[in-house]
């Protein structure tokens, strides 16, 4: 394995992405209105309209959070209350789904896009294994996701500290569990999403097919990590490392599998094989 | 392996191609007739070639490329039958066929980005689809249909990207290399410009010096000149042949008849996946026309009738004004003139006949397609069937 080539095909892929206006202009217009322009919206309405009914009532409604997320909250008015569960407990979806809606939409093109493009022939051609073609795509997609939830993330932050923090005494964002999420829990799903994505990527015959088929591969995880992503967080404690330890495991069997998926007459898009 | 379709001709070809000039595969210079040409003055060139310091003297004799009764299917496509080829070292080998006749995937074959269902794949004494598949596609440089660039890079980031697949690195040595490339293809000036904007001819000249980037020591050119001007397809050829000049093998598609006449060492006839025929086209044609043809023209036709039985004539056919003579020997046109002139008649033209590489693909593909049961016949059918483009003018 040359891991210069696997580099030097996931530099190139993303230099051309950056070149692709159509593609990243809608993709960051989807990260500003999930980690910015919603929470901006939403943290100023819960600090800004005072102790009304419809805010205490959420705050009694978090009654039913267990006890670790209850601890997290206690003393603090129903604003604060309000706006605290919201920012780590409701939000944390989002840092999932956006960065899995990038990748999915950069990794869908990967394979058959050079086929459809004729570049696939240069890479069947050229000494760069299969392998190393492979993750160089599958690092391609990852990065794009990841550099949206690390500018989003810190976006994200900001916001939360600077509305929600005085609050509840000062800044307290990003919490022990969201740093968990982010560095162990994200990695594994958006690698298990773009080994399947990838696998499609390689087998259809057009970037269109591979959007929509990715997408019925991919909603079923973006689901599984929005119903998880608020339950691990509010459950505290070993149940994000369980969580990622588990998606670690699944997303290596399926980049292991994934890279079969690659091969050469493939990239050409021959028939038969 | 033994090629199970392979025709007397065809049984000959690997030696032929492997060994050189022979008793049975007669040396260049030995054209039937005809002066020399500028492809006997090229081949001149071919033949001094230096080798390269990275080939053996073992590779230098040896074919670079060997396939040996090759299958390949694409679902019930057929897209090679059996097919077996040589590619010598230092050469041009031209692959000669319609569309669809496998000639594109007998270059993916070459380096591994296909394997075959049967048969055998050696290039550089290696298999391409082994391990060693890697060593091999470094030494390669290929040029395929469509220049297989990316549109949104500029012309130098596509050349950098080569340059880091193939080994090279990063760094000013590699960038003054990459200009280097593009310069011998006359791009450099260009190679700032997204690719997107670029004419054909550039992206075939940028697809030309990518492939040549990191000194390959085999070509392959799928219809390099595919979509190109006049102008640029002449260039682009010049530029193949400068490739041997260098020490570089190299192997051609083209259904160009005229360019394969302009460049090949040796031609591969291909059709439905086989190969018809292969070897030089000088010891082909020989082989198809052994003996030299004449065409005479007189004013009063009948004038030709008592060449037939003149001395050397094997052959006699006429039509109204113009006889058609095969003769025993090239040398027997002059004595023949003189006849004509001593009995009074009145010559209008005296046209030898020198077959073109458009005849000899059409005479083998007329054989293999069951027309013409003996390739000498070929001559006979032309006459039978003288389409203007298949009139071959000296």
């Amino acid at each position: 394995m040359n891991y210069e080539r696997v580099l030097t095909v996931a530099k190139t892929d993303l230099r051309q992405l950056i070149q692709a206006r159509d593609f990243w202009i809608p993709m960051t217009i989807l990260g500003s209105a999930f980690f910015v322009v919603v929470p901006t919206i939403l943290f100023l309405t819960i600090t800004t309209l005072g102790d009304v009914a419809a805010i205490e009532q959420v705050a009694d409604t978090l009654e039913v959070l267990p006890a670790d997320a209850r601890r997290q909250i206690e003393g603090i008015s129903p604003q604060g209350q309000t706006g605290y569960a919201l920012a780590v407990f409701l939000f944390a979806p989002v840092a999932v789904i956006v960065p899995l809606t990038i990748s999915t939409a950069v990794g869908a093109s990967a394979i058959v896009g050079e086929r459809e493009r004729g570049t696939g022939e240069f890479l069947a051609h050229s000494p760069a294994s299969a392998r190393e073609i492979y993750l160089g795509k599958l690092l391609a997609s990852m990065v794009p996701g990841y550099i949206t939830v690390a500018v989003g993330f810190t976006a994200y932050s900001l916001i939360v500290n600077l509305l929600v923090g005085p609050n509840v005494g000062g800044w307290f964002f990003p919490t022990r569990e969201w740093w968990i999420m982010i560095l162990w829990v994200l990695p594994p799903f958006l690698a298990l999403c773009l080994s399947l994505v990838l696998r499609l990527s390689a087998r259809v015959s057009s970037t269109a097919a591979a959007q929509q088929a990715s997408g019925l591969i991919s909603l079923p995880l973006i689901m599984t990590a929005y119903s998880q992503a608020t339950g691990f967080l509010v459950g505290g404690g070993i149940v994000p490392l369980f969580v990622g330890g588990v998606a670690w495991a699944v997303a290596i069997f399926s980049l292991g599998r994934g890279v079969r998926s690659v091969t050469r007459s493939r990239l050409l898009g021959v028939a038969g094989t | 392996m033994a090629h199970p379709h392979s025709s007397d001709l065809d049984r000959n070809v690997g030696p032929r191609l492997g060994a050189g000039p022979s008793a049975e595969s007669p040396a260049l210079d030995s054209r039937p007739f005809g002066p020399p040409t500028a492809l006997d003055d090229r081949r001149g060139v071919a033949d001094r070639a230096p080798i390269p310091p990275e080939t053996t003297a073992t590779e230098a004799t040896a074919p670079v490329v060997a396939i040996d009764g090759v299958d390949k299917r694409f679902g019930e496509v057929n897209a090679l039958d059996s097919l077996s080829l040589r590619v010598p070292h230092g050469q041009i080998t031209v692959l000669l066929g319609p569309n669809g006749a496998g000639k594109t995937t007998a270059i993916r074959l070459i380096t591994g980005a296909l394997v075959p269902d049967n048969g055998s794949v050696e290039v550089f004494g290696k298999e391409p689809s082994s391990p060693d598949g890697e060593s091999i596609r470094v030494r390669c440089g290929v040029v395929s249909a469509k220049p297989s660039l990316y549109d949104r890079l500029s012309g130098f980031d596509n050349l950098r990207y080569a340059a880091e697949l193939y080994g090279l690195g990063r760094g000013p040595t590699v960038d003054e290399r990459i200009v280097e490339a593009a310069d011998q293809f006359g791009i450099a000036a260009d190679l700032e410009q997204r690719v997107g904007g670029y004419s054909t001819g550039m992206k075939t000249r940028l697809a030309l010096s990518r492939a040549v980037l990191h000194h390959p020591t085999l070509m392959l050119l799928d219809e390099p000149t595919s979509g190109l001007d006049p102008e640029s397809a002449v260039a682009v050829l010049a530029m193949v042949r400068d490739m041997t000049a260098e020490g570089k093998t190299v192997l051609m598609c083209t259904h160009l008849l005229l360019e394969a006449e302009r460049l090949a060492d040796q031609i591969v006839v291909m059709d439905r996946g086989r190969d018809l025929l292969a070897g030089d086209p000088d010891t082909l044609a020989t082989r198809f026309w052994p003996r030299p043809s004449v065409s005479i023209t007189t004013a009063d036709g009948n004038d030709l009738d008592q060449l037939a039985r003149s001395a050397g004539v094997s052959d006699f056919q006429r039509s109204g004004q113009m006889a058609s003579l095969q003769l025993d020997a090239a040398e027997r046109i002059p004595a023949l003139v003189a006849e004509l002139v001593a009995a009074g008649a009145d010559i209008k033209s005296v046209v030898p006949y020198q077959p073109s590489l458009e005849d000899l693909y059409f005479a083998v593909r007329r054989q293999y397609g069951g027309e013409v049961s003996d390739p000498s016949d070929y001559v006979a059918w032309r006459r039978r069937d003288p389409g203007p483009e298949r009139i071959s003018t000296p």
